[in-house]
């Protein structure tokens, strides 16, 4: 099991890592999403692969009988998810507004912050425009 | 509980700000919140140097099993220093940072960053330093893009994105650890791993996050967002992002590469040699190329870190010692420089070195106040900065590292040069299109003088009696060096 989740965990990391090397920024952002879940399934896998059979007391008993799943990775990766959500939706809205104020997604096209001539700010001082 | 109270203070201010935020009152808790920050961070130093570190068990699950919080010498150096940050930072924005931005939670945001760093300070669990790196940052995406434009949406875009990497490579990281060693307790991880270090995932895993703290550094080759993002936000964001950020970047290489990997491993030191190595170098030759004032700042930031860096490169006791020192001048230093920046650039209208001028006799004060934090990051003797820089040179020395120490001298004659350029330029150059004549006498709101001044007046303080901090940071960094007794505080027993 955890080889087919290893091939399947690189398979992710490359496409995401191809997403990310395009300047479009949804690109980047959805490379990222896959990379993040990659990282989500390598913790799963670090917690050691068991099958049908849930983390419960049997009822009576004081501890768990036996082997079963490690809990502690899905606290982790339950931890993970909800923050990885929580940054990808600000970064897709930081997108959406940045589409909004530049008329284009591509990070190349962003040159307000850092412009390509610092002596002449393009559009900070429209008199030099 | 004190362990806890730096972290829930400004969390719970956070809160109370954000409902407030409408209200002018909120401006005066924000700060005396910070205050408050102040005497917790000092209490806790005390505490930790007069009796060695301490350390909380949350929920009363007994570590390693549940989360731990702890301190030693450096944590409570570093919460002092971030309370410090804090409360000159906010006093700052009360009057630069306006209304709108005000209403749309400025101050909660600030509280929460400032909760986030508190915890990555005071945590002794690697995943809990993970989950407060993300409050970090979190907040402080919020605080790029609050009330900005173009430009802060341009500058966040790549800060968000570039950070967003490092916290995947962190998170990587922990899930091998968690694989290997079965544990995620920093300093149970210590005892675990120790002689492990040539093992692949354990390799692995220090190879993910020492990428994952270096991009939250901005070491090289993964600085590029500092200088795409600090010179955007408001002036007294810039200060606090300058004190804070980096700082907990740097702060966990220096805990996890001393308490959870072998300190020695030539790999990882060679690693953080050339980094160290090529970001001082980088940082001052891009500082010297910027033509705008917050953007030299930007790149000045990221040559200290490689400075800062270089002291767990090398490792000896000096160097350590040394880059804890390097902590302590520069944080000060820098956050004055940053908010005189944002001053000069709210009296003439704009921060480009062309566009300034003639401030020497509108105000020949401020120039003083500048000459403060300037000389003492050029390391002018007797400033802090000359004390840090003889340290650290030193320490390279003493290792055989001469080259690296040549390195930070090199940076310093360059930093003369580039902080000299700005002084020149707000202050003895005309400013262009304006007559002398016609440049009004400056008042700045004394608001925003008084944080300037207090900063000042703690660089002075360290510059005047430099074995004392010496000492404290001697004591850190012995904590580095040995972790028994922080393990032995952890985990019980021997």
């Amino acid at each position: 099991m955890e080889p087919s989740l290893a091939v399947l965990i690189g398979f992710l990391v490359a496409c995401g890592a191809y997403l990310m090397m395009s300047s479009n920024l949804i690109r980047f952002l959805f490379g990222l999403t896959i990379i993040s879940n990659a990282a989500n399934l390598a913790i799963f896998a670090a917690g050691r692969m068991t099958f049908g059979l849930p983390a419960l007391v049997p009822e009576g008993a004081e501890t768990v009988e036996g082997t079963v799943a490690n809990s502690l990775p899905q606290a982790l990766i339950l931890t993970a998810i909800v923050i990885g959500f929580g940054l990808f939706v600000f970064s897709l809205s930081l997108v959406l507004r940045a589409y909004a104020e530049f008329g284009t997604a591509d990070s190349g096209g962003m040159r307000e912050a850092e412009p390509e001539d610092a002596r002449r700010p393009a559009t900070l001082d429209p008199e030099l425009r | 509980m004190l362990l806890a109270a730096p972290i829930l203070l400004p969390l719970g201010t956070a809160i109370i700000l954000f409902l407030l935020r409408h209200h002018p009152v909120h401006k005066l808790l924000s700060v005396l919140s910070a205050g408050v920050l102040i005497i917790l961070g000092g209490t806790i130093l005390a505490e930790t140097a007069a009796n060695g570190p301490m350390s909380a068990q949350m929920g009363g699950w007994a570590a390693p099993y549940g989360i731990t919080l702890a301190a030693d010498t450096l944590s409570g150096a570093m919460v002092l220093i971030a309370g410090i940050a804090t409360f000159t930072a906010l006093m700052f924005a009360t009057v630069e940072v306006d209304k709108p931005t005000e209403a749309l939670g400025f101050h909660a945001l600030c509280h929460a960053m400032v909760g986030g760093v508190c915890g990555a300070f005071l945590t002794g669990d690697l995943f809990n330093l993970y989950v407060w790196f993300e409050v970090m940052l979190i907040s402080s995406f919020g605080l790029l893009v609050v009330g900005g434009g173009r430009r802060q949406m341009d500058g966040a875009m790549k800060y968000v994105a570039l950070n967003l990497v490092g916290t995947i490579a962190f998170l990587t990281g922990v899930g091998l650890l968690y694989g290997t060693a079965g544990t995620l307790n920093m300093a149970d991880l210590g005892v675990k791993l120790q002689g492990r270090m040539d093992e692949t995932a354990v390799m692995g895993a220090a190879g993910m996050l020492l990428f994952a703290f270096a991009a939250k550094a901005a070491l090289f080759p993964v600085f590029f967002w500092l200088p795409a993002s600090y010179h955007t936000p408001a002036a007294a964001t810039s200060a606090l992002f300058s004190a804070l950020l980096t700082k907990v970047g740097v702060y966990s290489l220096l805990r996890v590469f001393t308490l959870i990997f072998d300190p020695g491993n030539e790999v990882i030191s060679t690693a953080l040699l050339i980094a160290a190595g090529f970001t001082i170098v980088l940082g001052a030759m891009g500082a010297a190329a910027e033509g705008e004032m917050r953007r030299i700042f930007s790149f000045h930031i990221v040559s200290q870190i490689g400075v800062m860096t270089l002291g767990l490169a090398i490792g000896t006791e000096l160097a350590l010692s040394g880059a804890v020192f390097y902590f302590f001048h520069h944080i000060p230093a820098m956050m004055g420089l940053i908010l005189l920046g944002g001053l000069i650039g709210r009296e003439c209208g704009s921060e480009r070195l062309d566009r300034i001028g003639g401030l020497w006799t509108a105000a020949p004060w401020l120039g003083i106040l500048f000459l403060i934090p300037m000389l003492s990051l050029i390391g002018v003797p007797p400033l802090s900065g000359f004390w840090a820089k003889f340290f650290m040179i030193r320490a390279s020395f003493e290792a055989g590292d001469y080259l690296l120490g040549a390195l930070i001298l090199m940076a310093s004659v360059l930093t003369f040069f580039y902080l000299g350029r700005v002084f020149v330029a707000a202050f003895w150059q005309p400013r262009p299109g304006v007559e002398a004549e016609a440049i009004p006498a400056c008042y700045p709101h004394r608001l925003l003088v008084l944080p300037v001044m207090l900063l000042a007046a703690v660089t002075l303080g360290i510059s005047l009696s430099p074995d004392n901090f010496f000492a404290l940071a001697g004591d850190a960094a012995g904590g580095l060096r040995d972790p028994i007794p922080y393990l032995r505080t952890v985990l019980g027993g021997s």
